[in-house]
């Protein structure tokens, strides 16, 4: 039959269920993946066992008892425990981190505010983000740690070189938190700007309540990235005395002649990574799913 | 509240954005309780007329005298002027981060430094009132289109305004969500609030307005009750724009 | 997925750790001994002696950051051993190994490397050490005047803070011999630890004698406070764990000991130090 018409009258047969041959094909595709994945990976494997040098690199990375005597130490040979290194690595960046969240902020909000009654602070924010930015945390390191003493400043100048290198890391960090930041509160349209001064709230109030509480939800990923940087930045302490983590390690190194223990310094570091970049994933998740099902309806 | 009964006043308001001129002279007086419906062509200066009126915007001319004070004289306190000032948007402009109570409550507890239990009191029977108390813990996007129109012109309403002034809330709706937005603004009228509308709404300004006012080139062409404008408009201009409006089947 | 891609990384490590506890480094004992003549030899580069040291290279093991001038102990040593061998001193090549490097795994690109490395029975596994070149002491730098400049013996030490370079053996004598009640701060090299004596943040370093001696006088009123008991320690040339090149150059050492030459050459570089006093 043809026609329009024709068309029409006849019944409409339901479409037949998706065939069973369809699932079949979405789950090869996974065991594709799978065993080619595992594949590339046994590979790469045997090609780093049977390399000619692997016995030596395994004796010289991979020494279970170099590993173990380093994370505890060694009081009788001099040689300080990894462990106790490691702490000194938390306890900075857990003070750094703090100060330079509320820092950066400061720097941010200071950068944005209008009008020239406030040209000089802006002025100051900026030349300090340049400059702060613009130096390799080492150098500021040492110019601090042997720059501040020097001066003999009153109370400054006499601090150890934990302090100096922390301060160093906070400035330095700083810098580029503030740019985050900045980033943040200029993606939050001017809509809400306007929205809250329409109510009456003054400039601070609607930055207090309405921006930053947007803006800071917004740049949580970067911001969180720049912490577990700074947490493996605490290690260049290292170079002005302090003994951390990795300084621990490299002395049981050069001591013993063996690599192991940054192999230990590495894993306690990539330990404290994990959880912080899965906390991360979830605070966006619960960010995502609570404002989920939004959107036009 | 005080004064001679006049809520607004503009004289001769003047605004340019660089080289546009988008406000060449608005001479406008509003009285207490009176609603006036704004209406003309988009960039005829409408939205910017209505932000003038609460100092969004910075006039370059002219004087605006709201309840009988002149806000743009030098040194006037833009924030306190803003709290009589009430003013929805067209894209609502709602607090994200915040619960509809919140979003509600925020300004009259920073700003008009009320107690968390008033602010939240008040906040209620403005929920109720319109209809949203059941959402009073969501968050907006949850909220329809309808809705979140709504919940911002009871933020504006919870600072208690003298004067509301209502930028084409109803255009970003869709058309099924507009009805519940526009019995809002004519309760508002019904209670006595002085209103300013700009709107494309035509109808809804013939019902609702003392006065409509058309807006052509940054200029009050013409004004009068609705029932002049919309069927003896004096003015050539008017006659075009309301033709087209009619062609467009908005009316 | 990522539990497949965990388990197959954990799987590699674990191979890596098993295969490196079952080992026995490689190569054997010590090299037979064969012929020392110099076509003989095994050489890096044939026809010519490849030594390594550090950057910088500091007096009075060298002069001018310069192994190839010949002056300092250990260029000195060097080229009398090269001569030993049967080279000339323009057949003698430098090259720059860091520390840390010379105990990394792998071929090296030099005969030896000489640069203050201290024989320790640990380190023996990982290299081979020739005989001892020089026997060395500890030593004290401090600020004069200050209270730790005029201590003589190792118990008024316990209470100062130190510092030393990393990898010496002068940071362990810290921890081990003076067992001081405040951790030692730890540098990369010893010219970074000179601006923290100078400020106060270390009351004083610890180095190997020779090394200090030239030091006191580049930090600002710094004293050489006095020498420690010799410990044992000695200073050996670094080669590739298993290079039959030891022996050799052992033979030489040993004829340049018993020539007297190892011994005038420690007088003529490593001078005055004799009349500096002993803490014990």
């Amino acid at each position: 039959m043809t026609g329009p018409r024709a068309w029409v009258e006849e019944p409409l047969e339901p479409p037949p269920p998706k065939e069973r041959g369809s699932r079949l094909l979405g789950n090869r595709a996974f065991l594709v993946s799978s065993v080619s994945t595992i594949v590339f990976f046994a590979v790469l494997t045997l090609v780093v066992v049977l390399a000619p040098g692997f016995r030596a690199v395994g004796a010289q990375f991979f020494s279970f008892r170099a590993m173990k005597a380093s994370f505890f130490g060694v009081p009788e040979a001099g040689l300080p425990p990894i462990w106790r290194g490691f702490l000194l690595n938390v306890e900075v960046f857990m003070v750094a981190e703090v100060l330079i969240l509320i820092l950066a902020l400061l720097i941010a909000v200071i950068r944005q505010i209008p009008g020239p009654v406030f040209f000089p602070f802006r002025m100051v924010a900026i030349v300090y983000t340049d400059l702060f930015r613009g130096t390799p945390l080492l150098l500021v390191i040492f110019m601090f740690t042997y720059g501040i003493p020097a001066l003999q400043i009153q109370g400054l100048s006499t601090q150890g070189p934990v302090v100096y290198g922390g301060a160093a890391l906070v400035l330095s960090y700083s810098a580029y938190v503030s740019e985050v930041y900045r980033a943040g509160i200029e993606s939050v349209h001017a809509s809400q700007m306007m929205a809250a001064r329409s109510l009456g709230l003054t400039r601070w109030q609607s930055l207090r309540y309405v921006i930053l509480p947007q803006a800071i939800r917004r740049v949580i990923p970067p911001l969180l990235n720049d912490f577990v940087s700074l947490q493996k930045d605490t290690a260049l302490l290292a170079v002005v005395g302090p003994i951390e983590a990795v300084r621990a390690a490299g002395i049981y190194s050069s001591l013993r002649f063996n690599f192991s223990p940054y192999v230990v310094a590495a894993f306690l570091f990539i330990l404290l990574t994990i959880p912080l970049a899965r906390f991360t994933d979830h605070l966006i998740e619960r960010d995502r799913r609570r404002r989920a099902g939004g959107g036009a309806r | 509240m005080i004064g001679n009964g006049e809520a607004l006043r503009m004289e001769k308001v003047h605004k340019s954005f660089d080289a546009t001129h988008v406000l060449r002279g608005i001479d406008l007086s509003v009285a207490e309780h009176e609603v006036i419906c704004l209406i003309g062509a988009s960039g005829s200066g409408k939205s910017t007329l209505l932000r003038c009126v609460n100092l969004l915007e910075d006039i370059d001319a002219g004087r605006i005298v709201v309840e009988g004070e002149e806000i743009t004289a030098e040194g006037v306190d833009v924030n306190r002027i803003r709290r009589h000032i009430g003013i929805v948007f067209q894209s609502f402009n709602l607090f994200p981060h915040m619960t509809v109570m919140r979003n509600i409550t925020l300004a009259p507890i920073k700003a008009l430094k009320m107690s968390a239990a008033d602010a939240e009191a008040g906040a209620t029977e403005l929920l109720e009132r319109f209809g949203l108390v059941d959402k009073r813990d969501e968050f907006p996007d949850r909220l329809s289109g309808g809705q979140q129109q709504r919940l911002a012109i009871v933020r504006a309403l919870a600072m208690k305004p003298d004067i509301m002034l209502l930028d084409e809330v109803t255009s970003a709706l869709d058309p099924e969500l507009v009805a519940e937005v526009l019995n809002v603004i004519r309760e508002l009228a019904a209670g006595g609030m002085t209103m300013v509308i700009a709107t494309h709404e035509m109808g809804f300004a013939r019902d609702i307005a003392n006065r409509v006012c058309f807006l052509d080139d940054g200029v009050i062409l013409e004004e009068g009750p609705p029932a002049q404008i919309f069927t003896e408009p004096r003015e050539e201009r008017t006659k075009q724009f309301l033709q087209s409006i009619i062609e467009a089947g908005r009316m | 997925m990522r539990r497949i891609l965990v388990a197959m990384a954990a799987l590699g490590l674990l191979l890596a750790a098993c295969a490196s506890e079952n080992s026995t480094v490689s190569g054997s004992g010590s090299p037979s001994a064969a012929s020392c003549s110099k076509d003989s030899l095994n050489l890096v580069n044939p026809g010519q002696l490849t030594v390594a040291t550090d950057n910088p290279a500091y007096p009075p093991w060298f002069k001018k950051n310069d192994p190839s001038n010949g002056m300092g102990y250990e260029s000195a040593v060097a080229y009398a051993v090269a001569e030993g061998l049967g080279f000339g001193a323009d057949e003698v090549k430098w090259v720059v190994e860091p520390f840390s490097k010379t105990y990394a795994p792998g071929p090296k690109s030099y005969d030896f490397a000489i640069e203050q490395i201290s024989i320790l029975p640990e380190r023996a596994e990982v290299v081979t050490f020739s005989d001892g070149y020089y026997d060395d002491q500890q030593a004290l730098i401090a600020i004069k005047g200050t209270p730790i400049a005029s201590a003589t013996t190792m118990a008024e030490l316990k209470q100062y803070k130190f510092g030393a370079e990393i990898g010496t053996t002068s940071l362990v004598f810290i921890s081990q011999n003076i067992q001081p009640t405040q951790q030692p701060a730890v540098y990369d090299h010893t010219s970074e630890a000179k601006p923290a004596l100078e400020n106060g943040q270390i009351d004083g370093m610890i180095l190997d004698l020779p090394t200090a001696s030239y030091t006191q006088y580049s930090i600002k009123d710094a004293t050489l406070v006095g020498k420690f008991p010799f410990a044992g320690e000695q200073f050996g040339m670094a080669f590739e764990k298993g290079n039959p090149l030891v022996t050799c150059v052992n033979e030489a050492l040993a004829d340049l000991k018993s020539a007297g030459t190892l011994d005038q050459l420690q007088k003529q570089w490593l001078e005055s130090y004799l009349s500096v006093p002993l803490i014990q």
